[in-house]
């Protein structure tokens, strides 16, 4: 996709002023304040924990050289979640509540001559 | 708001289905459904189909126009419905709320998919547009991997064991054992289900519904005037659905869909009625781990519970809450637009006596069905109610 996506190359996120809540990916809305929701962008903490992950063994098309590759639920520093890999970390360290901390890789390319899409994925600390 | 009843059902088979396309699908299921419904072609005022990604599947969009013009019903309104899997029960609350509402006395409703026709890798990137696909299918996301997350934080949180998970598709596999429409009428065993191999870990391929081919229907009616057509009319007793976020990073819990709770809580208030006063259950077990969270959210046990609950033989035929009799996603097959109105179907074959009679329950009243689409951004549950 050729679109900026600011939050994925940056981790940006989204603050909401009126309740104080962080979110990743950005939002337009608040879904707690809605239109009372004063949000501004938000560099999102570059550490966080685990909650849950998985091994993936079969991937979708685009992903099929990565495997097996880890997936997590991390939350951040400010309690903001997403989604990501973990690489760069042994198996055994992969757990619930491990301490992870941002790295800026390559998340797959369309083609071998087409766009390379980067993004953010994490490792265990 | 007038009462609504089911009058007739149809389906395919489900399997691969390799020599038919998907308009042969949902024609022949159609067909069976008004059939069934003892009702005139002309009689029915409008349709409504679930269907999830047929242009990624088979790049065929305007499927409400293909329904109409395929079962020859030209030129009655036609629509189709998107809720990613829980687009049958989607259509079919949209059926249903055009009956109750009074804009029409009798219509039809389909839920297909042809799932078949593309790679296993395509098929996996089609499905997993029914998640967030800017922050889980990007990062290389899968379904089976995003319920692997509620999966591994359900057994960290609660103790909950593979095996547990296991024995919930060897059950739905015994239980399809019967059903002439399932796509694995084949017994397996737990040792089965833990050598098979992992797909995202802790989930195998055993824990996990299969690619699907095929199509389901059926035909509603007000209630006043259903007895003109069926002497075994089943009363939809409450259609609730409810929505949350897209993305399973952002719920407030990663072990229970909180959108079930809040339909589950809504239909037993239009029902009046308690899980203990439902005497069968067919829930969205797209993986094992979602039969097992089901069964908490809906009530049926307390959170953190399920496996055990399923484990001590609570779900079987014959227990509280016999549950997937069908077979369920895992061995019915799970054609993702299908399953909606599938799940419904089976329920309603329960309440007239029409289920295989190894798994009859005995003078059945009420029933649930339970529908998610994707990770449990949409659900919605319906209950049934014997109405002869």
């Amino acid at each position: 996709m050729w679109r900026n996506i600011p939050e994925r190359y940056n981790l940006l996120g989204t603050h909401c002023q009126t309740c104080g809540k962080y979110y990743f990916p950005m939002r337009r809305v608040c879904p707690t304040c809605r239109r009372k929701g004063k949000l501004v962008d938000a560099k999102m903490p570059e550490t966080g924990k685990i909650l849950s992950y998985s091994q993936v063994f079969v991937a979708p098309s685009g992903f099929e050289h990565e495997t097996p590759y880890f997936l997590a639920i991390v939350e951040l520093a400010n309690k903001a979640t997403l989604l990501t890999q973990i690489v760069d970390s042994k198996a055994d360290v992969v757990k619930e509540g491990a301490r992870v901390e941002l790295v800026f890789r390559k998340i797959y390319e369309d083609s071998p001559e087409g766009a390379i899409a980067y993004g953010y994925k994490f490792r265990v600390v | 708001m007038r009462k609504v009843s089911v009058i007739g059902v149809g389906q395919t088979t489900f399997g691969e289905h390799w020599s038919l396309s998907l308009r042969d699908l949902v024609t022949e299921a159609g067909i069976k459904a008004i059939e069934n419904a003892n009702v005139e072609g002309k009689d029915v005022q409008a349709l409504f189909g679930g269907c999830m990604a047929s242009g990624r599947f088979i790049g065929q969009e305007h499927i409400g126009a293909l329904m109409a013009d395929q079962m020859g019903m030209n030129p009655v309104p036609a629509y189709r419905t998107e809720a990613a899997c829980a687009s049958g029960g989607v259509a079919l609350r949209l059926a249903y709320m055009a009956v109750a509402g009074g804009m029409y006395d009798v219509v039809a409703v389909g839920g297909m998919e042809k799932m078949t026709d593309v790679s296993t890798e395509d098929a996996a990137v089609a499905l997993a547009g029914a998640g967030d696909q800017e922050s889980e299918l990007f990062n290389g996301a899968t379904f089976p991997a995003i319920y692997a997350l509620m999966a591994r934080r359900h057994m960290h949180d609660f103790g909950t064991t593979e095996e547990q998970m296991a024995l919930c598709a060897v059950k739905n596999h015994g239980h399809a054992v019967h059903n002439p429409y399932a796509q694995f009428r084949k017994a397996i065993t737990v040792e089965n289900v833990m050598d098979s191999g992992y797909i995202a870990s802790p989930l195998k391929l055993l824990d996990c519904s299969p690619l699907t081919d095929g199509a389901a229907a059926m035909v509603l009616c007000a209630s006043d005037k259903a007895k003109e057509y069926t002497d075994k009319p089943v009363e939809i007793a409450a259609s609730a659905q409810a929505s949350d976020t897209l993305a399973l990073h952002e719920r407030r819990s990663l072990t229970g869909l909180h959108a079930t709770e809040v339909a589950a809580k809504d239909a037993y208030k239009q029902a009046k009625i308690a899980p203990k006063d439902i005497d069968l259950l067919e829930c969205h077990d797209c993986f094992s781990i979602a039969q097992i969270m089901a069964l908490e959210d809906l009530g049926f046990c307390k959170k953190g519970t399920g496996g055990k609950f399923v484990e001590e033989g609570n779900t079987d035929f014959g227990g509280v809450i016999p549950t997937n009799l069908s077979g369920g996603l895992k061995a019915v097959g799970h054609p993702v637009g299908a399953s909606g109105v599938r799940e419904a179907i089976d329920v309603v074959r329960q309440l007239r006596g029409d289920a295989p009679a190894p798994v009859q329950v005995k003078d059945a009243q009420i029933g649930l069905s339970h529908n998610v689409g994707g990770s449990g951004a949409t659900v919605v549950v319906h209950a049934f109610k014997k109405g002869f």
